[in-house]
Protein backbone atom coordinates (compact mmCIF):
# COMPACT_ATOMS: atom_id res chain seq x y z
CA UNK A 1 0.00 0.00 0.00
CA UNK A 2 1.87 2.73 -1.10
CA UNK A 3 1.18 6.72 -2.04
CA UNK A 4 -1.04 8.89 0.19
CA UNK A 5 -4.20 10.26 -0.74
CA UNK A 6 -6.83 12.34 0.37
CA UNK A 7 -9.11 9.35 1.47
CA UNK A 8 -6.41 7.62 3.63
CA UNK A 9 -6.43 8.28 7.29
CA UNK A 10 -3.33 7.36 8.77
CA UNK A 11 -3.20 6.26 12.83
CA UNK A 12 0.25 6.32 14.00
CA UNK A 13 0.27 4.53 17.18
CA UNK A 14 3.27 5.71 18.11
CA UNK A 15 2.69 9.26 18.08
CA UNK A 16 -1.12 9.71 19.12
CA UNK A 17 -0.93 9.66 22.71
CA UNK A 18 -1.79 5.83 22.81
CA UNK A 19 0.30 3.15 22.88
CA UNK A 20 0.79 -0.20 20.83
CA UNK A 21 -0.97 -1.82 23.28
CA UNK A 22 -3.51 0.74 24.19
CA UNK A 23 -6.98 1.32 22.52
CA UNK A 24 -8.09 2.43 18.99
CA UNK A 25 -11.56 2.91 18.09
CA UNK A 26 -12.72 3.20 14.26
CA UNK A 27 -16.42 3.19 13.44
CA UNK A 28 -17.67 2.78 10.70
CA UNK A 29 -21.55 3.38 10.24
CA UNK A 30 -24.35 1.30 8.09
CA UNK A 31 -23.93 2.60 4.37
CA UNK A 32 -20.45 3.73 4.50
CA UNK A 33 -18.19 0.65 4.32
CA UNK A 34 -14.49 1.06 4.92
CA UNK A 35 -11.36 -1.17 4.32
CA UNK A 36 -8.46 -1.49 7.31
CA UNK A 37 -5.33 -2.87 7.64
CA UNK A 38 -2.56 -2.85 9.96
CA UNK A 39 0.91 -2.71 9.31
CA UNK A 40 3.35 -2.71 12.44
CA UNK A 41 1.08 -1.06 14.55
CA UNK A 42 -0.17 1.63 12.13
CA UNK A 43 -4.22 1.12 10.94
CA UNK A 44 -4.68 2.40 7.46
CA UNK A 45 -8.51 3.17 7.01
CA UNK A 46 -9.73 3.54 3.38
CA UNK A 47 -13.42 5.02 2.64
CA UNK A 48 -15.30 3.38 -0.18
CA UNK A 49 -14.48 5.69 -2.51
CA UNK A 50 -11.31 4.22 -3.28
CA UNK A 51 -12.54 0.46 -3.07
CA UNK A 52 -12.54 0.30 -7.37
CA UNK A 53 -8.82 0.89 -7.18
CA UNK A 54 -8.07 -0.94 -4.13
CA UNK A 55 -9.51 -4.56 -5.98
CA UNK A 56 -8.03 -3.94 -8.82
CA UNK A 57 -3.87 -4.30 -7.18
CA UNK A 58 -3.82 -4.24 -3.25
CA UNK A 59 -7.05 -6.63 -2.50
CA UNK A 60 -5.71 -9.71 -4.73
CA UNK A 61 -3.89 -11.78 -1.87
CA UNK A 62 -3.80 -15.55 -0.94
CA UNK A 63 -7.25 -15.79 0.34
CA UNK A 64 -10.69 -14.11 -0.29
CA UNK A 65 -13.83 -14.96 1.35
CA UNK A 66 -17.35 -12.96 1.88
CA UNK A 67 -18.82 -12.65 5.43
CA UNK A 68 -23.13 -12.58 5.15
CA UNK A 69 -25.37 -12.29 7.79
CA UNK A 70 -28.57 -12.32 8.76
CA UNK A 71 -31.02 -13.22 6.26
CA UNK A 72 -34.20 -13.68 8.02
CA UNK A 73 -35.71 -15.79 5.71
CA UNK A 74 -39.64 -16.00 6.94
CA UNK A 75 -39.52 -11.99 7.93
CA UNK A 76 -42.23 -10.25 5.86
CA UNK A 77 -43.32 -6.99 7.94
CA UNK A 78 -42.99 -3.61 6.60
CA UNK A 79 -39.32 -3.25 6.95
CA UNK A 80 -38.32 -5.68 4.08
CA UNK A 81 -41.47 -7.92 2.94
CA UNK A 82 -38.90 -9.47 0.45
CA UNK A 83 -36.33 -11.08 1.93
CA UNK A 84 -35.26 -13.54 -0.14
CA UNK A 85 -35.13 -10.83 -2.72
CA UNK A 86 -32.70 -9.43 -1.20
CA UNK A 87 -30.83 -11.96 -0.48
CA UNK A 88 -30.11 -13.14 -3.65
CA UNK A 89 -28.93 -9.60 -4.38
CA UNK A 90 -26.77 -10.31 -1.99
CA UNK A 91 -25.61 -13.58 -3.76
CA UNK A 92 -25.50 -11.41 -7.01
CA UNK A 93 -23.24 -8.87 -5.47
CA UNK A 94 -20.99 -11.57 -4.32
CA UNK A 95 -20.88 -13.42 -8.07
CA UNK A 96 -19.79 -9.61 -9.47
CA UNK A 97 -16.77 -9.36 -6.78
CA UNK A 98 -13.52 -9.13 -9.09
CA UNK A 99 -11.99 -11.40 -6.95
CA UNK A 100 -14.17 -14.42 -6.39
CA UNK A 101 -14.32 -15.29 -2.97
CA UNK A 102 -13.16 -18.92 -1.80
CA UNK A 103 -15.72 -19.59 0.26
CA UNK A 104 -18.79 -17.78 2.46
CA UNK A 105 -18.83 -16.87 6.42
CA UNK A 106 -22.70 -17.01 7.36
CA UNK A 107 -23.10 -15.42 10.82
CA UNK A 108 -26.65 -16.10 11.79
CA UNK A 109 -30.04 -15.52 12.29
CA UNK A 110 -30.46 -17.60 8.48
CA UNK A 111 -33.83 -17.69 9.75
CA UNK A 112 -36.95 -15.49 10.93
CA UNK A 113 -38.32 -18.18 13.42
CA UNK A 114 -36.30 -21.53 12.78
CA UNK A 115 -39.10 -23.31 10.76
CA UNK A 116 -37.53 -25.67 7.89
CA UNK A 117 -38.91 -23.97 4.80
CA UNK A 118 -37.09 -20.93 5.76
CA UNK A 119 -33.16 -22.60 6.24
CA UNK A 120 -34.02 -24.40 2.93
CA UNK A 121 -34.86 -21.03 1.46
CA UNK A 122 -31.61 -20.10 2.37
CA UNK A 123 -30.07 -23.16 1.42
CA UNK A 124 -31.59 -22.88 -2.12
CA UNK A 125 -30.45 -18.89 -2.92
CA UNK A 126 -27.19 -19.78 -1.54
CA UNK A 127 -26.48 -22.62 -4.50
CA UNK A 128 -26.56 -19.96 -6.57
CA UNK A 129 -23.19 -18.19 -5.30
CA UNK A 130 -19.76 -19.18 -7.09
CA UNK A 131 -18.48 -19.96 -3.67
CA UNK A 132 -20.24 -23.40 -2.97
CA UNK A 133 -18.77 -23.72 1.05
CA UNK A 134 -20.87 -22.01 3.41
CA UNK A 135 -19.80 -21.98 6.74
CA UNK A 136 -22.38 -21.35 9.74
CA UNK A 137 -22.79 -20.13 13.18
CA UNK A 138 -26.57 -19.67 14.33
CA UNK A 139 -27.99 -16.37 16.37
CA UNK A 140 -30.95 -16.55 18.33
CA UNK A 141 -33.65 -17.17 15.64
CA UNK A 142 -32.10 -20.22 14.58
CA UNK A 143 -32.73 -22.47 17.45
CA UNK A 144 -36.00 -21.07 18.70
CA UNK A 145 -37.02 -24.38 19.47
CA UNK A 146 -35.71 -28.10 20.79
CA UNK A 147 -32.49 -26.16 21.68
CA UNK A 148 -32.00 -25.72 18.03
CA UNK A 149 -32.21 -29.00 17.01
CA UNK A 150 -33.59 -27.97 13.67
CA UNK A 151 -30.38 -26.25 12.99
CA UNK A 152 -27.85 -28.76 14.33
CA UNK A 153 -29.08 -31.21 11.84
CA UNK A 154 -28.43 -29.00 8.63
CA UNK A 155 -25.16 -27.31 9.88
CA UNK A 156 -23.94 -28.85 13.07
CA UNK A 157 -22.21 -31.54 11.17
CA UNK A 158 -18.30 -31.73 11.62
CA UNK A 159 -18.71 -29.46 14.63
CA UNK A 160 -18.31 -29.82 18.29
CA UNK A 161 -21.62 -31.27 20.06
CA UNK A 162 -22.37 -27.24 21.14
CA UNK A 163 -21.98 -26.56 17.64
CA UNK A 164 -18.56 -24.38 17.77
CA UNK A 165 -15.66 -25.79 15.27
CA UNK A 166 -12.60 -24.66 13.61
CA UNK A 167 -10.80 -25.10 10.22
CA UNK A 168 -7.58 -23.92 7.84
CA UNK A 169 -7.35 -22.36 4.99
CA UNK A 170 -4.21 -21.40 3.33
CA UNK A 171 -2.63 -20.77 6.73
CA UNK A 172 -5.63 -18.56 8.17
CA UNK A 173 -7.17 -20.41 11.24
CA UNK A 174 -10.88 -19.70 11.34
CA UNK A 175 -12.76 -20.31 14.25
CA UNK A 176 -16.99 -20.35 14.38
CA UNK A 177 -18.21 -19.94 17.54
CA UNK A 178 -21.65 -20.16 19.68
CA UNK A 179 -23.38 -17.48 22.06
CA UNK A 180 -27.00 -17.86 21.50
CA UNK A 181 -27.45 -20.76 23.62
CA UNK A 182 -28.67 -20.91 27.22
CA UNK A 183 -29.31 -17.19 27.38
CA UNK A 184 -29.44 -15.75 31.09
CA UNK A 185 -32.30 -13.36 32.40
CA UNK A 186 -30.83 -9.75 32.18
CA UNK A 187 -27.92 -11.19 30.61
CA UNK A 188 -25.62 -10.89 27.33
CA UNK A 189 -24.70 -13.42 24.83
CA UNK A 190 -22.88 -16.69 26.06
CA UNK A 191 -20.20 -18.43 25.11
CA UNK A 192 -19.73 -20.89 28.16
CA UNK A 193 -16.98 -22.55 30.07
CA UNK A 194 -17.20 -25.87 27.41
CA UNK A 195 -16.85 -23.93 24.44
CA UNK A 196 -14.27 -21.59 26.56
CA UNK A 197 -11.79 -24.83 27.44
CA UNK A 198 -12.20 -25.94 24.13
CA UNK A 199 -10.90 -22.79 22.31
CA UNK A 200 -7.85 -22.67 24.73
CA UNK A 201 -7.04 -25.95 23.62
CA UNK A 202 -7.89 -25.22 19.78
CA UNK A 203 -5.52 -22.30 19.55
CA UNK A 204 -3.03 -23.45 22.20
CA UNK A 205 -0.36 -25.12 19.90
CA UNK A 206 -0.54 -22.55 16.50
CA UNK A 207 2.05 -20.26 16.11
CA UNK A 208 1.49 -16.79 17.00
CA UNK A 209 2.20 -15.47 13.66
CA UNK A 210 -0.91 -17.64 12.31
CA UNK A 211 -3.58 -15.22 11.28
CA UNK A 212 -6.98 -15.92 13.02
CA UNK A 213 -10.09 -15.05 12.09
CA UNK A 214 -13.13 -15.74 14.76
CA UNK A 215 -16.98 -15.23 14.13
CA UNK A 216 -19.85 -15.45 16.07
CA UNK A 217 -23.64 -14.35 15.74
CA UNK A 218 -23.53 -11.77 18.57
CA UNK A 219 -21.01 -9.04 19.31
CA UNK A 220 -17.03 -10.64 20.89
CA UNK A 221 -17.05 -6.91 22.19
CA UNK A 222 -19.76 -5.00 24.36
CA UNK A 223 -21.62 -2.56 21.38
CA UNK A 224 -24.40 -1.70 23.83
CA UNK A 225 -25.56 -3.50 26.84
CA UNK A 226 -28.68 -1.91 26.94
CA UNK A 227 -30.27 -3.78 23.90
CA UNK A 228 -28.06 -6.94 24.75
CA UNK A 229 -25.06 -6.40 21.83
CA UNK A 230 -22.32 -7.93 23.82
CA UNK A 231 -21.01 -11.17 25.10
CA UNK A 232 -20.89 -11.96 28.54
CA UNK A 233 -17.76 -13.98 29.02
CA UNK A 234 -15.85 -12.52 25.20
CA UNK A 235 -12.99 -11.34 27.08
CA UNK A 236 -11.71 -14.50 28.24
CA UNK A 237 -12.06 -16.12 24.72
CA UNK A 238 -10.03 -13.07 23.55
CA UNK A 239 -7.78 -13.51 26.64
CA UNK A 240 -6.70 -16.90 24.98
CA UNK A 241 -6.15 -15.28 21.33
CA UNK A 242 -4.01 -12.58 23.02
CA UNK A 243 -0.34 -14.22 21.60
CA UNK A 244 -1.41 -13.64 18.10
CA UNK A 245 -0.32 -10.94 15.74
CA UNK A 246 -3.55 -10.86 13.62
CA UNK A 247 -6.78 -11.73 15.01
CA UNK A 248 -9.72 -10.47 13.08
CA UNK A 249 -13.44 -10.97 14.95
CA UNK A 250 -16.59 -10.86 12.31
CA UNK A 251 -20.14 -10.94 13.63
CA UNK A 252 -23.68 -10.09 13.28
CA UNK A 253 -26.56 -9.19 15.11
CA UNK A 254 -26.56 -5.83 15.54
CA UNK A 255 -27.85 -5.44 11.47
CA UNK A 256 -25.07 -2.30 10.43
CA UNK A 257 -21.70 -1.88 10.22
CA UNK A 258 -19.41 -1.09 13.07
CA UNK A 259 -15.85 -1.52 13.82
CA UNK A 260 -12.87 -1.32 16.25
CA UNK A 261 -9.29 -1.99 16.39
CA UNK A 262 -8.06 -2.92 20.45
CA UNK A 263 -4.20 -3.83 20.27
CA UNK A 264 -4.45 -6.78 17.56
CA UNK A 265 -7.88 -7.18 17.41
CA UNK A 266 -10.18 -6.06 14.66
CA UNK A 267 -13.65 -6.58 15.42
CA UNK A 268 -16.42 -6.03 12.40
CA UNK A 269 -19.93 -6.72 12.44
CA UNK A 270 -21.37 -6.75 9.06
CA UNK A 271 -24.38 -5.47 7.64
CA UNK A 272 -28.09 -7.86 7.34
CA UNK A 273 -29.51 -9.04 4.04
CA UNK A 274 -32.62 -8.62 5.28
CA UNK A 275 -33.75 -5.47 7.55
CA UNK A 276 -31.73 -2.79 9.15
CA UNK A 277 -31.45 -1.36 12.72
CA UNK A 278 -31.42 1.25 14.43
CA UNK A 279 -27.92 3.01 15.77
CA UNK A 280 -27.54 2.12 19.46
CA UNK A 281 -29.94 3.97 22.00
CA UNK A 282 -31.10 6.01 18.81
CA UNK A 283 -34.60 4.56 18.63
CA UNK A 284 -37.09 3.33 21.83
CA UNK A 285 -35.45 -0.43 21.06
CA UNK A 286 -33.21 -2.36 18.45
CA UNK A 287 -36.54 -3.49 16.12
CA UNK A 288 -36.53 -3.49 12.39
CA UNK A 289 -36.14 0.20 11.27
CA UNK A 290 -38.26 0.80 8.61
CA UNK A 291 -36.66 3.36 5.84
CA UNK A 292 -38.43 4.46 2.44
CA UNK A 293 -38.48 1.13 0.09
CA UNK A 294 -35.73 3.12 -2.42
CA UNK A 295 -33.25 3.10 0.49
CA UNK A 296 -33.56 -0.28 1.90
CA UNK A 297 -30.64 -1.71 -0.41
CA UNK A 298 -28.50 0.96 0.39
CA UNK A 299 -28.69 -0.24 4.39
CA UNK A 300 -28.09 -3.89 3.46
CA UNK A 301 -24.82 -5.70 2.41
CA UNK A 302 -22.04 -8.17 2.50
CA UNK A 303 -18.64 -8.06 3.75
CA UNK A 304 -15.62 -9.21 1.55
CA UNK A 305 -12.20 -10.40 3.72
CA UNK A 306 -8.96 -10.26 2.04
CA UNK A 307 -5.29 -12.13 3.62
CA UNK A 308 -2.78 -11.07 1.80
CA UNK A 309 0.19 -13.10 3.52
CA UNK A 310 2.94 -10.48 5.00
CA UNK A 311 0.81 -8.14 6.31
CA UNK A 312 -0.76 -8.15 9.42
CA UNK A 313 -4.31 -8.00 9.49
CA UNK A 314 -7.10 -8.64 7.06
CA UNK A 315 -8.52 -6.27 4.91
CA UNK A 316 -12.11 -6.26 5.99
CA UNK A 317 -14.32 -4.48 3.18
CA UNK A 318 -18.14 -3.73 3.25
CA UNK A 319 -20.34 -2.88 0.67
CA UNK A 320 -24.03 -2.47 0.16
CA UNK A 321 -26.72 -3.89 -2.16
CA UNK A 322 -27.40 -0.58 -3.79
CA UNK B 1 -39.68 2.52 13.11
CA UNK B 2 -43.26 1.78 14.52
CA UNK B 3 -44.38 4.69 16.77
CA UNK B 4 -43.65 3.87 20.07
CA UNK B 5 -47.23 3.24 21.80
CA UNK B 6 -46.33 2.26 25.10
CA UNK B 7 -49.97 0.76 26.96
CA UNK B 8 -49.78 -0.25 30.85
CA UNK B 9 -52.86 -1.61 31.07
CA UNK B 10 -53.74 -4.37 33.47
CA UNK B 11 -57.39 -5.20 33.25
CA UNK B 12 -58.85 -6.91 36.17
CA UNK B 13 -62.35 -7.87 34.56
CA UNK B 14 -63.58 -8.99 38.49
CA UNK B 15 -62.03 -8.70 41.68
CA UNK B 16 -62.63 -11.73 43.64
CA UNK B 17 -62.11 -12.62 47.09
CA UNK B 18 -64.11 -10.39 48.44
CA UNK B 19 -66.12 -13.30 50.16
CA UNK B 20 -67.25 -11.45 53.13
CA UNK B 21 -68.76 -8.48 51.07
CA UNK B 22 -70.45 -10.55 48.17
CA UNK B 23 -73.05 -13.28 49.39
CA UNK B 24 -72.01 -16.51 48.70
CA UNK B 25 -75.40 -18.51 47.23
CA UNK B 26 -73.59 -22.33 47.88
CA UNK B 27 -70.04 -23.66 47.19
CA UNK B 28 -70.46 -24.61 43.75
CA UNK B 29 -70.75 -21.08 42.40
CA UNK B 30 -68.30 -19.57 44.34
CA UNK B 31 -65.70 -21.84 42.94
CA UNK B 32 -66.56 -21.67 39.09
CA UNK B 33 -66.15 -17.97 39.81
CA UNK B 34 -62.84 -18.01 41.21
CA UNK B 35 -61.54 -20.16 38.53
CA UNK B 36 -62.61 -17.63 35.31
CA UNK B 37 -63.40 -13.84 36.70
CA UNK B 38 -60.01 -12.67 36.95
CA UNK B 39 -57.07 -11.90 34.28
CA UNK B 40 -54.71 -9.93 33.63
CA UNK B 41 -52.54 -8.60 29.83
CA UNK B 42 -49.24 -7.57 29.57
CA UNK B 43 -47.95 -6.58 26.15
CA UNK B 44 -44.64 -6.94 24.49
CA UNK B 45 -43.81 -3.94 22.42
CA UNK B 46 -40.21 -2.54 21.59
CA UNK B 47 -38.28 -5.41 23.79
CA UNK B 48 -40.27 -4.97 26.74
CA UNK B 49 -42.48 -6.20 28.76
CA UNK B 50 -45.54 -3.76 29.67
CA UNK B 51 -46.04 -3.64 32.93
CA UNK B 52 -43.11 -4.92 33.39
CA UNK B 53 -44.69 -5.73 36.85
CA UNK B 54 -47.60 -6.74 37.90
CA UNK B 55 -49.43 -7.94 40.70
CA UNK B 56 -52.56 -9.94 40.72
CA UNK B 57 -54.75 -12.69 43.00
CA UNK B 58 -54.27 -16.07 43.03
CA UNK B 59 -56.08 -17.79 40.18
CA UNK B 60 -55.52 -15.35 37.89
CA UNK B 61 -54.79 -15.95 34.16
CA UNK B 62 -52.43 -13.82 32.43
CA UNK B 63 -51.99 -13.18 28.77
CA UNK B 64 -49.15 -11.35 27.09
CA UNK B 65 -49.36 -10.54 23.22
CA UNK B 66 -46.26 -9.94 21.44
CA UNK B 67 -47.02 -6.33 19.34
CA UNK B 68 -43.90 -6.81 18.40
CA UNK B 69 -42.10 -7.35 14.58
CA UNK B 70 -40.12 -9.36 15.93
CA UNK B 71 -40.41 -12.87 18.30
CA UNK B 72 -40.49 -13.27 22.04
CA UNK B 73 -41.09 -15.56 24.29
CA UNK B 74 -42.26 -15.37 27.90
CA UNK B 75 -40.11 -17.68 30.30
CA UNK B 76 -39.89 -18.11 33.90
CA UNK B 77 -37.08 -17.83 35.77
CA UNK B 78 -37.53 -20.53 38.10
CA UNK B 79 -38.79 -22.85 35.48
CA UNK B 80 -42.45 -22.32 36.46
CA UNK B 81 -44.27 -21.11 33.17
CA UNK B 82 -42.66 -21.39 29.61
CA UNK B 83 -44.40 -19.91 26.50
CA UNK B 84 -43.57 -21.07 22.51
CA UNK B 85 -42.04 -18.58 20.51
CA UNK B 86 -44.59 -15.99 19.75
CA UNK B 87 -44.79 -14.19 16.76
CA UNK B 88 -46.27 -10.69 15.63
CA UNK B 89 -50.05 -10.83 17.25
CA UNK B 90 -49.32 -14.13 19.09
CA UNK B 91 -50.40 -14.56 22.69
CA UNK B 92 -49.47 -17.14 25.41
CA UNK B 93 -51.69 -17.58 28.87
CA UNK B 94 -51.03 -19.04 32.20
CA UNK B 95 -53.00 -18.92 35.75
CA UNK B 96 -51.11 -18.44 38.69
CA UNK B 97 -52.37 -20.70 41.56
CA UNK B 98 -50.04 -20.17 44.37
CA UNK B 99 -49.02 -16.69 46.12
CA UNK B 100 -45.86 -16.10 45.22
CA UNK B 101 -43.22 -13.67 43.17
CA UNK B 102 -42.60 -15.02 39.55
CA UNK B 103 -39.87 -13.45 37.57
CA UNK B 104 -39.71 -14.60 34.02
CA UNK B 105 -37.86 -13.11 30.75
CA UNK B 106 -37.59 -13.53 26.76
CA UNK B 107 -35.30 -16.21 26.01
CA UNK B 108 -34.19 -14.62 22.89
CA UNK B 109 -33.61 -11.08 24.16
CA UNK B 110 -32.71 -12.07 27.89
CA UNK B 111 -32.31 -7.98 28.76
CA UNK B 112 -36.25 -8.34 28.69
CA UNK B 113 -37.12 -9.18 32.01
CA UNK B 114 -40.73 -8.99 33.93
CA UNK B 115 -42.33 -10.04 37.14
CA UNK B 116 -45.47 -10.87 38.06
CA UNK B 117 -46.24 -10.35 42.03
CA UNK B 118 -49.33 -13.00 43.48
CA UNK B 119 -51.53 -12.15 46.18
Amino acid sequence: MTGKTKDEILHDHNRDGVDRRGFLKCMAWAGTGALCVMQGGVLKSYSMSRLSEMNAAELKGELSFVQISDSHMGFNKAANPDVAATLQAAVDKINALSTPPEFLLHTGDISHLSKPEEFDGVSQILKGATAKDVFFVPGEHDVLNDDGKEYFERFGKGAQPGGWYSFEKKGVHFVGLVNVMNLKAGGLGTLGHEQLEWLEKDVMHLKSSTPIVVFAHIPLWTVYPEWGWGTEDSAQALAYLKKFGSVTVLNGHIHQTMQKVEGNVTFHTACSTAFPQPKPGEAPSPGPMKVPAEQLRSLLGITDVNYIRGQHALAVVDSTLG
Amino acid sequence: MRKSVFIASVMVTAVMGLGGIQPKHNGIIASAQEKTASTAEVKIDNFSFGPAAITIQVGTTVTWINRDDIPHTVVSTEKVFKSKVLDTDEKFSYTFTKPGEYPYFCSIHPKMTGKVVVQ
